[in-house]
């Protein structure tokens, strides 16, 4: 359906044909108290031109430099097919288009969509997405706490080599729900969370136990002994997931015995680009038991009364306008046009072709490390195998070697002073966008750095 | 009209209640609140053990429109649920005070029985409602 709007003309015709003199009318049952007036603390409107030149000025603080910063979005190849297709009008200007009568075009990409998810994930359902990974990760944590009806505690398990700022996010989000999250640190040696470090927790009441893998070092944890220690204490399992690893690692629907019971992650690096920090979209998934006690938007196929296939949205009874306060989330809505576009990354890559950016990332970051810790002083940090980030020691502080590098047009990593209090450490990430001759003009420029 | 049995207490949310010898009671929803409803496509059941004061939520009567709260109509633990409905929420519609019961609660106070509608008064109860 196309949005034409109207002309003052039509405007004038529709007030006539019901009686009313302008549209103000209309409004008149509000009390005039309650009426906004003019709203003197805003600015006055720019024009187009001047809104573009603003945000063009914007954008070029982004430009120009080799990034190698990963860290929870992450620079990937996206083939033009992908915007071509997703800036089309159909889909671009869509509007909340759930209407099965006029939208069976966009409710089959969803439906596409959260059956690549859910495969990718090896999990038995996706729903349509949620706004990022890091609220998504919020989302899981009230999800498994409706759903796991054996636990009366209101507390989850929170490994902090989860991404701080997911952690905070949902602490914001659930703390003043009466919610309480309670922190695992990590295995300082080989920074990932140790199953023995759980052992003080066990046969104690939580709800769930988070997994992120790869978690924010990049590490790989052992996702099987934590599955199955979660388990084996009643609690249910969250995996925060890289959606490229995915290609690589075994999913968590396979992970332990019984396979993970939420899933949430990033979904930005299908074909989602960086934007300056957004908007990106969280992809969510569950066994089929926890169905009913998912967040956001599910399309379901089914048929019409004509036999035919067709699209609509399914279990709403979870959802605001039916439940309202009970509803399994605030959220009505999904990232339409980022997860559009996923879907047709995904589609366009295959297996094949998401195996081959897994395989490159993971390789030059490898390659990244070893041209790094060639420099003398500088070391890998952590012992455990990671996927496409790896921390790097410096012998000297982090950040002002980051400033140095950024002045030479390199954005050299993450600082993980703020995150952990490792003031000396970096978050490095170089995906198959990276070349090696980029790679090699980093080693050089941190030893002229270092030196 | 609505079917409302004599023999059964019920509540204003719509709940009847069936005492048994054994001092447990099955506890269902009314034929007017099965209509209000429409196709029920899931039944949230509490557990066996659990225990409820009059007037806890108990549980949930899922349609594709709607989703309503069961309430305990007396004080009591669940003793019993009705495992038929997880593959067939139908029941409920189709036989509200028979094969579409909910739950089986022992009660803890008869007394409180008194303090339900007697068919009559849940009667005149959604009379109401309807004019509203």
């Amino acid at each position: 359906m196309p949005y034409i709007p109207h002309t003052p003309d039509d405007v004038q015709s529709m007030l006539s044909a019901i009686g009313v003199a302008s549209i103000e009318d209309l409004f008149d049952e509000i009390p005039a108290h309650l009426k906004v007036a003019a709203l003197d603390k805003l600015p006055d409107g720019l024009s187009e031109m001047e809104v573009t030149a603003r945000m063009a000025a914007r954008a070029k603080q982004d430009e120009g430099a080799v990034c190698f910063i990963g860290a929870g979005a992450y620079e990937h190849h996206i083939p033009a097919a992908v915007w071509e297709i997703a800036t089309r009008g159909e889909y671009y200007t869509a509007y909340t288009p759930y209407q099965a009568e006029a939208s069976q075009g966009t409710l089959q990409t969803i439906y596409e969509y959260q059956s690549m998810i859910a495969h990718l994930t090896a999990m038995d359902v996706s729903n349509a997405s949620v706004y990022d990974g890091a609220s998504g990760l919020a989302e899981a944590v009230l999800m498994a706490l409706r759903a796991n009806r054996k636990s009366k505690s209101y507390r989850v398990l929170m490994p902090t080599a989860v991404h701080p700022l997911y952690r905070r996010a949902a602490h914001d989000i659930v703390s003043n729900q009466g919610v309480s999250i309670e922190e695992v640190t990590f295995c300082q040696q080989r920074g990932i969370t140790a199953v023995e470090a759980l052992d003080a927790y066990a046969g104690e009441d939580y709800a769930a136990l988070v997994i992120a893998q790869p978690n924010f070092f990049g590490s790989l944890e052992d996702v099987d002994a934590l599955t199955d220690w979660a388990h084996s204490n009643n609690m249910l399992v969250i995996a925060v997931v890289n959606p490229t690893s995915l290609a690589l690692l075994k999913p968590p629907g396979e992970w332990g015995e019984k396979g993970a019971d939420i899933v949430v992650g990033e979904g930005q690096p299908l074909g989602v680009p960086l934007s300056s920090g957004g908007p990106y979209f969280g992809f969510m998934c569950c066994k089929q038991q926890h169905v009913r006690q998912m967040p956001g938007r599910i399309i379901g196929r089914t048929v019409d009364l004509d036999g035919k296939t067709g699209f609509a949205l399914t279990l709403q009874a979870r959802e605001q306008h039916i439940r309202r306060s009970k509803a399994t989330s605030n959220i009505c809505t999904n990232q339409g046009l980022a997860v559009t576009a996923a879907t047709i990354y995904m589609s366009l890559l295959g297996a094949d072709g998401l195996e081959s950016v897994a395989g490159h990332c993971h390789a030059n970051t490898n390659l990244l490390a070893d041209k790094l810790c060639a420099i003398a002083g500088v070391k890998r940090r952590f012992s455990a195998v990671t996927f496409h980030e790896v921390v790097i020691e410096l012998p000297k502080d982090a950040s002002e070697v980051l400033a140095a590098l950024a002045a030479k047009n390199i954005l050299g990593g993450y600082s993980l002073a703020a995150g952990y209090g490792m003031s000396n450490a970096m978050l490095v990430c170089a995906t198959e966008v990276r070349t090696v001759e980029e790679i090699e003009q980093y080693a050089a420029a941190l030893a002229e750095v270092l030196a | 009209m609505s079917n409302i049995p004599t023999e059964l207490r019920y509540a204003k949310s719509h709940e009847w209640i069936r005492l048994e010898d054994d001092g447990t009671a099955y506890v269902g929803i009314s034929e007017h609140a099965q209509d209000a409803m429409g196709d029920l496509v899931y039944v949230e059941l509490p557990e066996v053990g659990d225990v409820f004061a009059a007037s806890d939520e108990t549980g949930v009567v899922e349609s594709v429109k709607a989703a309503s709260d069961i309430y305990a109509p007396v004080s009591g633990e669940i003793v019993a649920i009705n495992e038929a409905l997880a593959d067939n929420p139908e029941l409920v519609n189709q036989d509200c005070y028979g094969d579409g019961w909910l739950y089986r609660i022992k009660v803890t106070d008869k007394f409180e029985l008194d303090e339900l509608l007697s068919a009559d008064e849940y009667s005149a109860e959604i009379d109401e409602e309807d004019e509203d």
